[in-house]
Parts: C-alpha cells; structure tokens; sequence
C-alpha cells in the first residue's frame, strides 16, 4: 500500500449533502486526509458498534483536506442501495463513523523525467470521484487532461463543473440523451483519444466500462490504468474475497486483492472476460474454475 | 494474563483466527501483533491455490458466508516470506495447515512444524469450502484420528498440535475424543457452520461456490455450546476457543465455557484492532468480577453450575 499506512479512526460526520442522485459524505477522519493520492478508498463501518452488518463499505474518495479548520477531512460520493449504504445516507452531522483508510494502491501519475504526458480520464457514474483530484494533479505537472463522463441518466454524472477547471475538454454521454451526448463513454473515446494525442488513459466506473475503455485504449496505442470494483468484505487484505484474475509480468495470471494489491490496474493486466471466474492456466488452479 | 494452553504459555489469551488475519502482516498497522497471544496464520497448503471463483462473500444477519476456497501462495512461499516476517515482527505464530489427504498433512507438518518461531499447528480438518466436500476429515472420528495421528507424529514434541473442530456434526464430543486419542495436544472450536445464500434478485444461489461457512456473532451461541460439551466431557483437554468474539464479553463468554484461549475471526473485518480491543475488554471484564488469573475464570460456568443449584436455582 502506497502513500503510507493506513490507520483506524472514529470519524466525526461533517456534513452529508446532496449531488444529484448521489449522495456526499465528508468525514473528520484526521490521519486518514494526510496520505490521500488519487485513486485511495477508505472502508467504512456501518450500522453502529453493535451493527448486524459486519462487512465494512468501501469508497474511493472524493476529496481530501489535511489539516486545516476541521484536522484532516475525507469526502465520498455514493448511492443509496442497499442497508450499509441507506443507514450511512440517514447519519447526521456529529455522528461517528469508522473509518480505515488510505487503502489501496492510487493511480500512477506519468514520470516527471517523461514530461508532459497526454491524458484522458473516464468516470462512469460516481466512479468519477476521484479523477477529479487526479485531473487536478494531472494538470499541475502539466500533463493535456482531457475527461469524458457518463452515467444512465443526468442525475447520475459526478463531476462534470469540477473537472472543467483541470480539463482542456469535457464530454458527457447519458444513456438516456438527458445531458451530452446519448450513447456510452466509449463511443466518443476514439475522437477524444485522437484529437488529444492520449498516452494515458485513467478510468473508474463499473467493470464494463473499464474493461470496454481499456480495449479503446489499446487500440489507440495509450495504456489504460483502471480503478476496479470488487465487493470487498474487509477493505484491508485479510478476508480474500475481492479477488480477480490479473495477468502478472510474468505472464502468470493470479487470483489477486482489489483491495491491496488494486484497485488500480493497468487495464491490458486484468482479463476482464474471465472476472468473476478462475480462468484456466491461473497459479494454483486445478482446473479452469478453480476450486469447487 | 498469561494463557497456559497445552504445552505453551500464552503471554496472552487472545489470539487471531485462522483465515482472518491472513498472515498478520495486513493488521500490523492497527495493532501491536506482539501483544496477542499469537497470529493464528490463515491455512498454509503444499501447493499455491487459487481458491473459488466470485463471489465469495455474503453478507448475512450479524455474520457472513464466505467460499474462497483456501487461496494460498503455499507452504515454500509461506516459509520464505510470511513466517520470517512474524519472526522479525517478535510475534508468536500458530501455523493453521489444511490439506487433501493424510499425506499432504504430514508433509506440511514436517515442513512446518520444526521452523523456528511454530508456537504451535492448527489442523484444520473442517473447512468445507475444499473440493472433496464429501470428505471432510472432521466430520469422520477415524478420518480426523488419522490426520493428526499423522501430523503429531511428525512435528516435534516441544510443538502443540491443535485439531480445528467442525460444529457440522452429530456428536462433537466424539470427534474431539477421537483427536486427542490420535495425539492431538489441544482442540480448536469452532469452525465455519456450512450454509446458504440465495440472491432473490438473481434466483441463484449468492455465492460462485453455492454453498460457504458462516461465521461471525451469530454463530456464537453454537460455539460456546460446543466448547461446553467438550470442556465437560474432556476436562483436562486444553482448548482455543472462537466463533462469533467480537467484545470481551463474548471472549469470557467461551473462556468460561471451558477455553483455556480465545481467537477472534470475523470481527476482525468489522474492526482490524479487534483482537487487541478484546483482549483489554476481557481483561476489564475478569478484573471487574474478581478473577485474580485468567485461569480461574477457564471452565468457571461449570464449576458454578452445582453449587447454584445447591443453593436452589432452578437448572
């Protein structure tokens, strides 16, 4: 786990507001905010100590302020679906929450001694968390940021006004034409790549789309890293449940953590065909399918 | 609070649970693992195995199923990586082993159990999530004897082999007794029930693998009930308690039961200080009902038990 260890802190809710569908939670998490890159997830507990839902939340976030007025605040964007996330879209300022975090591996940013690279980054839905502080980022080191964002519907883009201060463009596609361009992300990601001159492509959102951007980024010549979305039990490394079959350097392909050893991939690592199965040939598989 | 369990003392009487700490590396950020009683290692196999396919998890009332299908890197990979680092660490190590076939277990033993920094070997004979489901070794008294029979034949004397016990049996008590006459030194319990998920979105089953263990707070009660059984029936037959610990009280729940140790598993995932959190709840919880020792309180409730109804309690 890069940019530090991650620590355990009894959060204090901030606020909780609206974004559209979605959903914004920022947390007094201090130690957490300090280490936060691009691409981190935090896990959070739900339903209170004595909670019958065990298994912790994870979110990418959103934003993060160390120090300052509140020491140290993290920010996540999620959606209402099921009983973990209803009962954090019901917690009031003052309220406390558990969190762990910084978790995960962040995206890479381009080598400083490469220059100044060309960038394209894809959210779907509120998976466009944190491209918004990578583009940020992006753009300090100089980097040409180019976003495209798609969801269902207009209620479920996240980030499109954020983005506009790092981006030299911005595309919007819904599914349903109520904002942009109707369609998918992936049909305007060919122009997009080609007008910008893309090296890089960072993308987070549902595994389809990841998989789908990672095939229009090779085929533009541009290595995609993708930020993946396993359900994760723990968050921390311990329970093995959010594992997915990446192809090594080595060319073994192994069952590995999102949580740990992700949840950034390089997209042309992860055989996204095979998600949810043990393909034939992975380190310690009997058979194609694993172990039953 | 130190812990006397078979031949070690314990410095402490909390310990991690098999598969739920991985190899204790993961929780080092949020714990001094130097203070637990030991790091019970998630089950170490010859080969490296990629376990089930996804999903592997399920979230159910106050516990969860999982199938992962003991995902290991194997034994070369543990001995060369993990158990160094618990070494280095200073923290104690109880290597949980698993395998398919008598073999397999008395070579992991041989391999294992004379490595500087052992505490002590869990066999886990129970897990259901293996391939042969039909030949679970823990629910077959003379199959489970002749596992650790094997493996105490192979690991040194000083080494105490723990056999991990499976709550999905007729009579506990006989398959306990069956380990300890093969060898075993100690009993582990309990572990994963064997249960069932269906997502009524999908109408399939939850999990890849259809069917997964249950754990977490509530498989409690059936834990405390079969460490009671076998404390009662084996009295002087060390035991490491665990299933469903989440607070101190649930530890001392099993200790006075009859767990002369207590792991904490699942919990873990809700909150990775867990163990440590627990062991000071537990101690709080002695001291505040006058236990001098830990010890005292192991086996208690069945001590209790004549002379409340001496004094007329109803049983």
């Amino acid at each position: 786990m890069s940019g530090g260890r991650p620590v355990q802190v009894r959060a204090e809710v901030l606020t909780l507001r609206p974004v559209g569908d979605y959903l914004s939670l920022t947390l007094v998490a201090p130690g957490v905010a300090d280490d936060v890159r691009p691409g981190h997830f935090v896990a959070l507990a739900v339903g209170g100590e004595q909670s019958s839902m065990l298994l912790r939340r994870s979110f990418s976030v959103y934003r993060a302020t160390p120090g300052g007025r509140y020491g140290g605040t993290v920010e996540v964007v999620f959606a209402p679906h099921g009983a973990g996330t209803r009962w954090l879209a019901g917690v009031r300022p003052g309220d406390a929450v558990d969190v762990v975090g910084p978790l995960g591996r962040p995206f890479a940013l381009p080598a400083a001694s490469s220059g100044a690279a060309s960038c394209l980054l894809v959210g779907g839905g509120y998976g466009a968390a944190p491209l918004v502080a990578l583009a940020e980022q992006l753009r300090e080191r100089r980097c040409r940021v180019d976003v495209v964002l798609g969801a269902a519907s207009a209620g479920r883009l996240f980030g499109v006004t954020q983005v506009r201060r790092y981006a030299s463009s911005v595309s919007v596609t819904t599914e349903d034409g109520s904002q942009g361009e109707r369609g998918r992300v992936t049909d305007v990601l060919p122009d997009v790549m080609r007008r910008g001159g893309t090296q890089a492509v960072y993308a987070c959102g549902p595994m389809g789309m990841l998989a789908a951007v990672t095939a229009a980024a090779t085929r533009a010549g541009a290595v995609a890293q993708t930020a993946v979305e396993e359900a994760m039990a723990c968050g921390i490394g311990v329970c093995m449940t959010c594992v997915l079959p990446v192809v090594g350097a080595d060319g073994t392909t192994r069952m590995v953590r999102s949580c740990t050893e992700g949840p950034v991939f390089r997209g042309d690592r992860v055989r996204w065909a095979d998600v949810g199965t043990v393909p034939e040939g992975t380190l310690g598989a009997p058979v194609a399918g694993g172990h039953r | 609070m130190t812990a006397p369990l078979a031949s070690v003392d314990l410095p402490a009487p909390v310990l991690t649970a098999s598969g739920c700490a991985a190899a204790g590396r993961e929780l080092d950020p949020f714990l001094d693992l130097t203070e637990l009683g030991a790091v019970v290692t998630k089950s170490i196999m010859l080969e490296p195995r990629s376990g089930r396919a996804t999903p592997r998890m399920a979230e159910t009332p106050s516990g969860m199923l999982n199938s992962i299908g003991l995902q290991g890197p194997g034994v070369a990979s543990f001995l060369a990586h993990d158990l160094p680092w618990l070494r280095e660490r200073g923290a104690r190590a109880v290597v949980s082993v698993a395998g398919g076939s008598v073999d397999e277990y008395a070579a992991l033993a041989e391999r294992v159990g004379g490595e500087e920094g052992v505490t002590a070997l869990e066999v886990n004979i129970s897990c259901p999530n293996v391939e042969s489901r039909g030949q679970v070794f823990a629910c077959d008294p003379a199959a489970a004897a002749s596992v650790l029979s094997a493996v105490r034949r192979r690991t040194p004397a000083r080494v105490p082999v723990l056999a991990k016990l499976s709550p999905d049996v007729t009579d506990i008590v006989e398959v306990a007794r069956a380990c300890v006459d093969a060898g075993a030194d100690g009993l582990s319990m309990i572990n994963t029930l064997l249960g069932m998920v269906i997502d009524t979105d999908t109408l399939r089953p939850a999990l890849a693998g259809v069917t997964g263990g249950l754990s977490g707070p509530a498989v409690r009660p059936v834990a405390v009930r079969c460490v009671w059984q076998v404390r009662a029936a084996l009295p002087d037959v060390p035991i490491l308690g665990m299933g469903g610990v989440r607070t101190g009280l649930d530890a001392l729940q099993l200790v006075l039961a009859g767990a002369d140790a207590v792991s904490v598993g699942t919990a873990t995932f809700n909150d990775p200080s867990a163990p440590l959190r627990v062991q000071r709840e537990l101690r709080q919880a002695l001291a505040e009902r006058g236990f001098a020792r830990f010890t005292d309180a192991v086996g208690a409730a069945h001590h209790q038990l004549p002379r409340r109804r001496a004094e007329g309690v109803p049983a």
